[in-house]
């Protein structure tokens, strides 16, 4: 088994890297969440750029069709169609056919069976991470390590679809952050200010529910939303045990037994009671509109959710702010960022050049920009030079400082492969209190050794 | 006199309870279809402020290039060709295994009974179905449907079997018929009833099922129905009211069959059947 | 049995269903058997014995998937089998809106499972949901029907029972109807009413169609999955955890050893009862 020793390879890459970590953003978060990051560029000469792009620099004139991958968020859909309107466009004898799968675990489970069953498309859009790792990139995608528009990825991207060493994707679209987002309004209304300590934010809570307002929006019919607050806490886990990452992945380190790790469970076991009274049987669509139309004061999230909340709600996402998920001080805060997901190429595709060709497209600042006239960033875009556009909503540079500041980590995914399956039920439990942190802590401990046995991880 | 009165209570309080129990909910789910997306998401039985049924279908028939529309057609293709298949097989199957009684009997009931029991197994399925090439076809998806059918069609099929009198089959043997022509010209049309049961819910199975087609038969091509539902749960996102129109229009179908079949059943059970 | 009816109940006619059979379902479940005894990842598998078995039953949900399976099977094949009967007999009788009444008990039969769920899924809304609305109006707090631990198995199995009634009723129409006429005749005859005809005639002599009812929905409601899936996916947390979802989450987990390791758990443990059941009902029927 190379396994193990392929992951070191990885994850000392990760470790190097992440002193540059300074930009970066989410992918999306976890299994039963989207297999893809929502969000991503937005440009106001995206329009503009589509029509001026250089007509196909037509080296063969032979009709080749494409087939591609991508899942069926909306957002995805409406974005996906605009990047192959636009390839296609610009290559004419190149047609993309695009297929939907579903999103979450189903859509792993699919992706999962098309490779296996040697059915895959040519081109498939992923999530990056420890979900891209599970995939068996070396035996089922093509390797874009020495593809020259890789010049173009910022470097925090690379080690996230990378295995012993080569890089096996390109991003598509922009990083995100986890964190809460509040309503300014009420924030304003009650005098509050954004806390810097968790202890402040526990504060706000308080003040907000006396005052009768929901003081956080749960969506817990959406299981996956449940596990933001204790996914988000990894910038104070890494801020405290900066080795956690890896001593995590080679069994070393736990949960229950790291005080600085232990707090995610326990934060969220703090907000029992705050939120609104129908939090099981609200969807995240549900917590969205609440946060919009200020139903309630918190909802910590992704900030992937920003292009829907633009979509369902323009005219109220000024009164939309963003905060990091703060630590127990002051002096440490800061925020944890999801990459985008990634563009692949299967292994056994009959027209290489060609899918290069679009990935090429797809992870280029005009791709970006074309993006970002349908969809809205949730953050920097992980492609260098493709800065963020003026009109971009404030929500999303609320996220600026932190990276500027040096003020990031990524979420534990993108440096370790091991994520148990029942997080999500888990933290629903904690949530809803039925079950302590330092029970769920433990039981999440040993749920993940599913995982790092699976993936044949040495030391479990 | 009390009598009849006291019935036409009870079938009075049972049309009433058939209303409540189940008609609100189908009405729920009409009315959803006929609202507009925020009147939808209120969830009530208030009645819509503008219907807007019509233009809703529109919208949910058009969806990602008329998707619908070929579903329609791959589930339509589905459900008949299975139930073909199943009807015949299946009959055929449980006249021997009703008939006879010999040492395989016994492991032919455990098999039989087994595959009500097991789920199936998909991924080692897909793998058979690859390496005999019908991975990925209406071929390979139609023999799934059959063999996951087929336990519940035997089932169904031997027990009114047992209520058809040997009798007849010995008569028909001092008449000279053969295996086949027995089968074929006398017990099957006995059947009828039986089939007509069968039809009606194994149709409705087979084009309700979500699973199968999903695993045995993907791509944006092969669409089927259920598949439909699916996808659009995650694109409509807060869009009930196409959400619900999709439901009611993938209802149609099975609806159709069922006041069609219903009559069928009815009629076929009450006089065709035979006594034993 | 005779030569001659050996010949004539050729087992030809099984062939081509014992072939479609064998290859599309009994191969795959042999193949699974072999597969639960290993670690694979669909790209390779190495053997670990039986790691899986033991891994399977530390889950922490299997203890309450076990039970809310044995709750959730008894529970909608019991209400099954009597709203069954009791529709059948009622819906057997003369009564006008016969024809009407058949149709509406059946038809909830023909809509998707997945359509089903996501409609009683909003009508179960806590706050507004279209029953506690409802309830509201006559002052009554409806209770978070799917969210409170304690009743959402329940909940979850009323409106299994509202899509399943429909196929117990008709097929015990078709059993009740099977009976012959000159039964009843002799009972009127002896001068038993309605409620001895019910008792002597109806009950034991619509057995076979009782059998199938009993067996069909104790193991769907063993092996149900979908519906629990479309309308709480096992939670809040584990509380409507089945032994048929905690597969399914661990086969979408990609670990298809467990996940086929706890499907041959289920199958063993609905064999051990679905099969003595089942002799056991098949042996009452012949002793008619």
């Amino acid at each position: 088994m190379s396994k193990p020793r392929k992951f070191f390879a990885l994850l000392s890459s990760v470790l190097m890297l992440s002193g540059l970590l300074a930009a970066c953003g989410g992918g999306s978060s976890d299994k039963e969440n989207e297999s893809s990051p929502s969000a991503s560029g937005a440009s106001p000469s995206g329009s503009a750029s589509v029509s001026a792009s250089a007509p196909a620099p037509s080296e063969s004139q032979e009709k080749v069709k494409l087939t591609l991958l991508v899942d069926n968020n909306q957002d995805t859909v409406i974005y996906t169609k605009a990047l192959v309107d636009a390839f296609q466009a610009k290559y004419p004898n190149i047609t993309i056919e695009t297929e939907t799968r579903p999103t979450g675990s189903e859509g792993d489970n699919f992706v999962k069976t098309r490779l296996a069953t040697g059915d895959m498309n040519d081109v498939f859009f992923y999530n990056s991470g420890s979900l891209m790792q599970a995939l068996n990139p070396e035996q089922n995608m093509i390797d874009l390590t020495n593809e020259p528009f890789q010049a173009n990825v910022i470097d925090s991207f690379k080690p996230t679809v990378s295995i012993n060493g080569k890089i096996y994707g390109a991003p598509v679209g922009s990083t995100m952050g986890g964190g809460w987002f509040y309503n300014k309004k009420i924030y304003a209304q009650l005098g509050l200010s954004v806390p810097k300590t968790w202890a402040e934010l526990m504060e706000n809570n308080k003040k907000i529910k006396a005052a009768g307002i929901t003081a956080m929006i749960g969506s817990y019919k959406d299981t996956w939303t449940s596990q933001l607050i204790m996914l988000a806490d990894y910038f104070n886990v890494q801020a405290q045990v900066p080795n956690f990452a890896a001593d995590y992945t080679g069994n070393k380190a736990k949960y229950a037994t790291t005080p600085a790790a232990l707090r995610g469970f326990q934060k969220l076991e703090e907000t029992v009671g705050y939120y609104n009274k129908d939090f099981l049987a609200t969807t995240y669509d549900a917590g969205l509109k609440m946060l919009a139309e200020g139903k309630g004061a918190h909802y910590p999230m992704l900030t992937f959710a920003v292009p829907a909340l633009v979509q369902n709600n323009p005219d109220k996402i000024d009164d939309i702010g963003f905060f990091a998920q703060p630590g127990d001080s002051a002096d440490q805060n800061g925020l944890t960022v999801w990459m985008p997901g990634g563009a692949y190429i299967y292994k056994n595709t009959e027209h290489p050049e060609e899918a290069k060709k679009f990935v090429e497209f797809v992870a280029s600042a005009e791709g970006v920009s074309i993006m970002g006239t349908v969809s809205k960033p949730s953050g920097p875009y992980a492609i260098k030079g493709a800065a963020l556009p003026d009109d971009t909503p404030q929500v999303v540079k609320d996220m600026l400082p932190y990276f500027d500041n040096n003020q990031t980590a990524p979420a534990l995914e993108f440096l370790s492969p091991v994520k148990g399956p029942s997080l999500e039920q888990i933290t629903v439990e904690v949530g809803s209190g039925k079950r302590k942190a330092a029970d769920a802590a433990a039981l999440y401990d040993q749920d993940v050794k599913k995982q790092a046995q699976q993936l044949g991880l040495a030391g479990w | 006199m009390s009598r009849s009165l006291r019935r036409i209570g009870v079938e009075t309080f049972a049309v009433l309870a058939s209303v409540v129990i189940f008609w609100i909910p189908l009405y729920f789910v009409l009315l959803t279809a006929m609202k507009s997306a925020p009147e939808a998401s209120e969830m009530n039985l208030a009645w819509p402020s503008k219907i807007q049924l019509w233009q809703n279908v529109k919208e949910v028939v058009a969806f990602r290039d008329h998707m619908l529309l070929r579903a329609f057609w791959n589930s339509t293709v589905l459900t008949v060709l299975s139930l073909a298949a199943m009807v015949v097989v299946c009959s055929m199957a449980a006249f021997v295994i009703q008939r006879r009684n010999d040492r395989a009997t016994p492991w032919i009931s455990f098999f039989v009974l087994a595959g009500l029991i097991i789920p199936p197994a998909i991924v080692p399925t897909i793998w058979v179905l690859n390496e005999i090439h019908l991975f990925k076809t209406m071929i390979g998806l139609i023999l799934v449907e059959v063999a996951l059918g087929f336990p519940f069609c035997v089932m169904l099929y031997r027990g009114f079997m047992a209520a058809i009198p040997r009798e007849i089959d010995e008569a028909a043997v001092v008449d000279g018929y053969g295996g086949y022509r027995l089968f074929f010209t006398i017990i099957f049309p006995l059947l009828q009833p039986v089939t007509a049961t069968i039809v009606v819910t194994q149709a409705v199975f087979v084009f309700n099922d979500f699973t199968n087609p999903l695993y045995f038969f993907p791509g944006a091509k092969n669409a089927t129905v259920q598949l439909t539902l699916y996808n659009f749960t995650s694109q409509f996102l807060s869009q009930w009211n196409l959400l619900f129109t999709d439901i009611l229009l993938i209802t149609i179908p099975p609806l159709l069959l069922f006041i069609f079949f219903n009559k069928k059943i009815v009629a076929g059970m009450t006089t065709g059947s035979v006594k034993g | 049995m005779t030569k001659v009816f050996k010949r004539i109940y050729t087992y030809n006619f099984l062939l081509p269903a014992a072939i479609v059979y064998t290859v599309i379902f009994i191969v795959p479940t042999v193949m699974s058997f072999f597969f639960s005894l290993t670690r694979w990842t669909l790209f390779k598998w190495d053997f670990i014995g039986l790691e899986n078995f033991k891994t399977f039953f530390q889950e922490p949900s299997l203890s309450i998937g076990f039970k809310n399976t044995l709750i959730y099977a008894a529970v909608t094949c019991g209400l099954k089998v009597v709203a069954g009967l009791l529709l059948g007999v009622f819906l057997t009788g003369k009564i006008r809106t016969k024809d009407y009444l058949r149709s509406v008990v059946f038809f909830p039969v023909l809509v998707s499972t997945i359509a089903v769920g996501i409609a009683f899924g909003m009508m179960m809304h806590p706050t507004t949901g279209l029953i506690n609305t409802t309830l509201a109006l006559f002052g009554i707090e409806g209770p978070d029907w799917l969210g409170d631990t304690r009743i959402a198995l329940l909940s979850v199995a009323a409106v299994d029972v509202w899509k399943g009634v429909g196929l117990a009723t008709v097929i015990y129409i078709a059993g009740i109807l099977a009976i012959p006429e000159e039964y009843s005749e002799a009972l009127q005859i002896d001068g038993g009413n309605a409620w001895n005809k019910f008792w002597n005639i109806t009950v034991p002599l619509s057995r076979p169609a009782a059998n199938a009812v009993i067996i069909l929905a104790f193991i769907g409601g063993l092996r149900s999955f979908d519906l629990i899936w479309a309308m709480t996916k096992g939670g809040p947390g584990f509380a409507t955890d089945v032994i048929a979802s905690i597969i399914y989450k661990q086969y979408q987990g990609g670990f298809y050893g467990l996940a086929t390791a706890g499907n041959v758990i289920l199958f063993l443990f609905v064999t051990a009862i679905v099969y003595p059941l089942s002799r056991y009902l098949t042996r009452k029927e012949v002793d008619l």
